[in-house]
């Protein structure tokens, strides 16, 4: 088993408690010093940095939520002045104002060489050639593998974007040996094999390194046995970081949390109490290296439970399990974060529909299958098809352009949708996992 | 396995002095707010800061020279917050003050002997050797043995006072300001010596406001502020960082961001 840093990622739990209780002060007294948010909360709380004595004494510290940082739009939430940032990623601006990440230059190293880890324990090295499907446009993710697998002195060959015949081509004649996109991205490949009609076998795939998106047992199995490969889970968000936040080694057994760079925790979404190792509840992660973007308790909304205890892999660094679902109502759909009431805001702006709608998503091979049905008013529907027919066509129109995805969309009678108010009122079934 | 720095820090030998959440008070002004760091063995970790950031006051708190109000300390796996110099020196902690503090009046010699004081006068052969050992170290010492240490250049007493800490065996050296007053070939000659150290598996806690030298030749550092660490990173990271290079290094000017 290779470690990238092998120091950090092995050490005795004492020390890495040390180390996060040292970064932690360190982080909370820059947070306090040069984010008029944090020195906000913290003051209405009656706490001081100093307050931060013990590792304990996090729970006592506010919460930072996807709301504050909205509200911090665009650059009120940076530690560091803009000619230190070297780096801005954002959210996909939909119905909200997007989330603005910054790094600085010291940012972008700490996130090289804890994607380098995430590739060291997928067993890439220096020979490999990594075939690297996520696009540099809207995901962080892209850059982070990128400059993890450089770091490691792989060679890195971005295709995103690029047309499954050509991706097939490049994969046996380049000898691809890593594989790395959404979960559905694997499925993709194994089906353009199957069309092309390549035995995987001809080609020199080993291993495939997934995120982006919450994919089963199931789907992992058929990645595997259809590419002949080790499929691994990655973690991260844009917010903290991704990929680095956490990642599977060999074992394939929860993935191993760099607590050297953040402290996780899970809590009851509800009531907010910190649970303990083994129960699942809201995943928090607080950044202790971070310089341009600090975040105190962040809650990402992910769902998860924790185990300190060592890996066979000799990883010391706590596990926590494969998320598969989230506290709120966020759905990803090709890899594209949307709420529902993003849905809902883009029926109220498109006259004549009513914002009553299901969203039903499959997995149809590779691809995620999405069906909007959407009631229509009376009037509309009485109205002739033309009608009908320009109707769906703005909301595909709007829909592509405002969140990015483009469902199949089915028009239904007024009232034919389930109206139950309150709890239990369904309006996404995601039969993918 | 991967290739990663050379030194104590990737050797994993593990935390020789951990500090946590100190806070000492001088009078009615609290001068350490909750301070925490760890240095690992073998390695030479630097804290940096502007004057009155409380780097002297640390050392002096984990030497018991100062009460720590609260917090611990605990070196070689032994809790020691507060407890006496004498019984820190024979732990094998030692400081080297800042200005040297010698006894001006007596020999170089009896200066390296009086570092000796915790071993009885019996272990003759002992003290021999760590003479040898010092000498070694520091031949002008070994030139100027009966010479009063008062009559020393600037750059020879602080060869002095380190060599008298070394006189005990230490296993780690706290040093304070060790560059301060010197010439600059004469502080650069300490700190290749301090650089010696670290091959002797010394492991060493370094106070300098000379942020630059000090960064360079350790492995870690730690940079305060009012009483509080602001950032913790490996040496080389810390002579990048913007901000440290506009606050301690003297490049740039300081900004403040609204």
């Amino acid at each position: 088993m290779a470690f990238w840093s092998e120091r950090y990622e092995t050490m005795p739990r004492d020390e890495i408690l040390q180390i996060q209780l040292e970064r932690l002060q360190a982080s909370v007294n820059r947070a306090y010093e040069n984010v008029a948010f944090y020195r906000r909360v913290l003051d209405d709380a009656g706490l001081s940095p100093e307050d931060v004595r013990t590792l304990d004494d996090l729970k006592r510290l506010p919460f930072t939520t996807r709301e504050d940082l909205r509200r911090g739009y665009p650059y009120d939430m940076f530690a560091v002045s803009l000619r230190d940032v070297v780096r801005i990623h954002s959210s996909a601006g939909t119905t909200g104002p997007p989330i603005v990440s910054g790094y600085s230059a010291n940012d972008l190293n700490n996130w090289s060489s804890l994607a380098a880890r995430v590739l060291t324990a997928a067993g890439v090295e220096k020979e490999d050639v990594v075939q690297v499907d996520f696009g540099h446009g809207m995901f962080a993710s892209a850059f982070g593998f990128q400059y993890g697998a450089e770091r490691i002195g792989a060679s890195v060959i971005p295709v995103s974007g690029v047309g499954a015949e050509q991706q097939v081509a490049i994969m046996r004649d380049y000898r691809t040996t890593v594989l790395i996109g959404t979960p559905s991205y694997g499925l993709w490949v194994a089906e353009a094999l199957d069309e092309a009609k390549i035995n995987r076998r001809a080609l020199s795939l080993r291993v495939g390194i997934f995120g982006g998106e919450p994919w089963s047992e199931t789907v992992r199995a058929d990645i595997e046995a259809r590419l002949g490969i080790n499929a691994l889970d990655s973690y991260g968000l844009s917010e903290v970081i991704t990929p680095g936040v956490s990642w599977e080694c060999e074992c394939k057994c929860g993935l191993h949390i760099a607590e050297d760079h953040f402290i996780a925790e899970i809590i009851d979404p509800k009531t907010c109490e910190t649970l303990e190792a083994g129960v699942e509840g809201e995943l928090v992660l607080t950044t202790l290296t971070k310089e341009a973007l600090p975040l105190i308790r962040y809650r990402t909304g992910d769902l998860a439970y924790l185990d300190p205890t060592p890996c066979e892999c000799g990883r010391t660094l706590a596990r926590m399990s494969r998320v598969r679902s989230r506290t709120d109502d966020m759905i990803i759909i090709q890899g594209v974060s949307i709420f529902p009431s993003q849905v809902e805001a883009v029926l109220m702006e498109v006259e004549g529909t009513k914002p009553h709608f299901r969203l039903i998503i499959e997995r149809q091979g590779s691809v995620d299958d999405v069906e909007l049905q959407v009631e229509v008013s009376e009037r509309i529907f009485s109205d002739q098809m033309s009608k009908l027919v320009e109707v769906e066509e703005k909301l595909k129109n709007r829909l592509r352009s405002v969140l990015g995805i483009s469902p199949r969309i089915r028009l239904v009678e007024p009232r034919t949708l389930g109206r139950e108010f309150g709890k239990g009122r369904r309006v996404v079934i995601d039969k993918r996992l | 396995m991967r290739s990663y720095k050379a030194s104590g820090l990737a050797l994993g030998l593990g935390s020789v002095l951990k500090v946590r959440s100190l806070v000492t008070h001088y009078g009615g002004i609290q001068a350490l707010k909750g301070v925490s760091l760890h240095v690992d063995e073998g390695e030479i970790v630097a804290l940096v800061g502007a004057n009155g950031a409380g780097k002297t006051t640390i050392l002096n708190t984990i030497c018991g020279l100062v009460p720590a109000s609260s917090g611990e300390v605990i070196f070689d796996g032994k809790k020691i917050t507060n407890a006496p110099t004498e019984y820190l020196v024979k732990l094998g902690l030692n400081q080297v003050p800042e200005g040297r503090q010698l006894f001006a009046t007596m020999s170089v010699l009896d200066n390296l002997i009086l570092g000796a004081y915790q071993r009885s006068r019996s272990d003759k052969k002992r003290l021999g050797e760590d003479l040898d050992f010092v000498y070694s170290v520091f031949p002008v010492l070994k030139e100027r043995s009966r010479q009063r240490s008062g009559t020393l250049s600037g750059g020879e007493q602080q060869m002095l006072a380190i060599g008298r800490a070394l006189m005990s065996r230490p296993k780690m050296l706290l040093l304070d300001e060790p560059s301060i007053g010197l010439a600059p070939m004469v502080a650069k000659e300490i700190f290749n010596v301090i650089l010696r150290f670290r091959e002797m598996g010394t492991t060493i806690l370094l106070v300098e406001q000379n942020a630059k030298a000090a960064l360079s030749i350790a492995d870690r550092g730690y940079v305060l502020e009012t009483g509080k660490v602001i950032l913790e990173d490996t040496a080389s990271e810390l002579m990048r960082n913007k901000e440290v290079q506009r606050a301690y290094l003297g490049k740039g000017y300081r900004h403040v961001w609204e």
